[in-house]
């Protein structure tokens, strides 16, 4: 009894909703371990037939971009509308490409 | 399921006055023009501390709440009338337990700890909706939570699914797709109860005599007696106000009643041409104000019920983690 009143770690949870299509991040849990935060997914999150297949990551090997550095990390691709097929003027005639 | 639209202080008092904000101008205004903007705050991003506190406070009671609401259902599941009807309840008892994880997930992101917010539940400083400390009589009573105490629920999240805070939203989202059923469910088990016999249609009369002022109330104080509204409005957090979620639920259930077959305990209630609303009488709001601060009928059984149960699973917590544990350094030993 020496670990007692420890809380679980904290797990995010994504779930793939069909054959297909991408994990989809959908919330978090707490599980003792990887096994059993894989058991209370499936009950927690997938009690609807939303999922096919569950992933769990420790949320403490999450690193993730600081909305500080919002700016300088994704302003950049706002100017470069060439990067889009839009920007380029195709004749009719040359019809879909 | 469950929310009181309104954000109970924690406290003994009715309402806390919110302290003047000592922010950094620029972030504040910066979060300010998000706002208005009807922008989303995400965890990482910079907030006032009084709207961090607002929602850590709304958010765990609203996951409370969650949680004691098993209680009073959970009481019938062994003695529900049929095995279809056992399955149901079992169902939406666990929708509940999975409504308040995902709501404790999501106060997690403003800083608090799970076991904080437990411990703020357990030791009676934390509030949970005020109609679970009502007993439930019969198994209408079982009917009448779902169609009305849902109902009224359904009412108060709708809006809580555009709520500025990122997770909170997309907690409640998830919540309000799966309670549509709860309601119905509720609402079928009486129509059921209505086609059978006399003593079972008194039943869900009774029912729903004891019922429906408590839910009127679950919508919280009038407006003009609601200081703390005005700011969660400012904030995004609180959509529609108190007296405006209560008429839109009375206009949507009288309809409903009437389907049914049973009447609203409430002589004033009629339609007001002029307002294209029905009237409503006057809410006990001092009975509610007792059952609020710890003096209804089942106060003590559903918190007594709530701690028992946390303490007995205790062991259960503590295995799994020493298991874990066991798990990790033998995996480790294999590997070196």
């Amino acid at each position: 009894m020496t670990t007692a009143l420890k809380e679980w770690p904290l797990w995010e949870i994504f779930v793939r909703s069909k054959q297909g299509l991408e994990h989809k991040h959908c919330g978090s849990l707490h599980a003792a371990d990887a096994a059993q935060a894989l058991e209370m997914a499936r009950d927690v999150y997938t009690r609807r037939q939303e999922g096919v297949s569950i992933w769990v990551v420790e949320s403490k090997a999450i690193t993730a971009s600081n909305p500080d550095e919002k700016g300088p990390l994704f302003d950049p691709a706002a100017d470069k509308i060439y990067r889009h097929p839009t920007f380029y003027e195709i004749p009719e005639e040359v019809g879909h490409m | 399921m469950y929310t009181q639209s309104f954000n109970v202080p924690d406290g003994a008092g009715k309402t806390v006055p919110l302290a003047p904000s000592t922010e950094d101008p620029a972030l504040q205004a910066a979060f300010d023009a998000r706002i208005d903007a009807d922008g989303r705050i995400e965890p990482q991003d910079w907030m006032p501390e009084a709207y961090r506190k607002t929602l850590v406070r709304q958010i765990s009671q609203h996951a409370h709440s969650e949680i004691v609401g098993m209680l009073p259902e959970g009481n019938w599941i062994s003695r529900a009338p049929s095995l279809k009807r056992k399955a149901i309840l079992i169902a939406k008892v666990q929708d509940e337990g999975g409504h308040g994880l995902y709501l404790y997930s999501a106060a997690e992101t403003l800083g608090t700890s799970r076991d904080q917010m437990l411990e703020g539940l357990h030791s009676g400083r934390a509030k949970y909706s005020s109609i679970f400390n009502y007993p439930t009589l019969t198994w209408a009573d079982v009917g009448v939570i779902g169609w009305l105490v849902d109902g009224a629920a359904i009412m108060n999240q709708v809006p809580l699914c555009r709520c500025s805070y990122g997770p909170y939203a997309r907690a409640m989202v998830r919540v309000c797709k799966e309670e549509s059923f709860h309601q119905r469910q509720g609402y079928e088990a009486l129509l059921v109860m209505m086609q059978g016999t006399a003593e079972q249609r008194e039943m869900v009369q009774d029912a729903v005599n004891r019922w429906w002022w408590k839910c009127l109330a679950m919508f919280g104080p009038p407006d003009a007696d609601s200081p703390n509204s005005a700011q969660g409005m400012r904030w995004g957090i609180k959509r529609v106000s108190n007296d405006e979620l209560r008429q839109k639920f009375v206009d949507a259930t009288v309809p409903q009643a009437r389907v049914l077959g049973v009447t609203l305990p409430d002589p004033d209630l009629k339609w007001n041409e002029e307002r294209q609303h029905y009237d409503y009488g006057q809410i006990d709001w001092n009975e509610f104000w007792e059952t609020v601060n710890g003096n209804g009928p089942c106060n003590k059984e559903r918190l007594a019920t709530r701690v028992k149960a946390h303490n007995e699973g205790q062991w259960v917590r503590d295995a799994a983690l020493a298991y874990a544990e066991k798990q990790k350094a033998r995996s480790i030993k294999e590997a070196a």
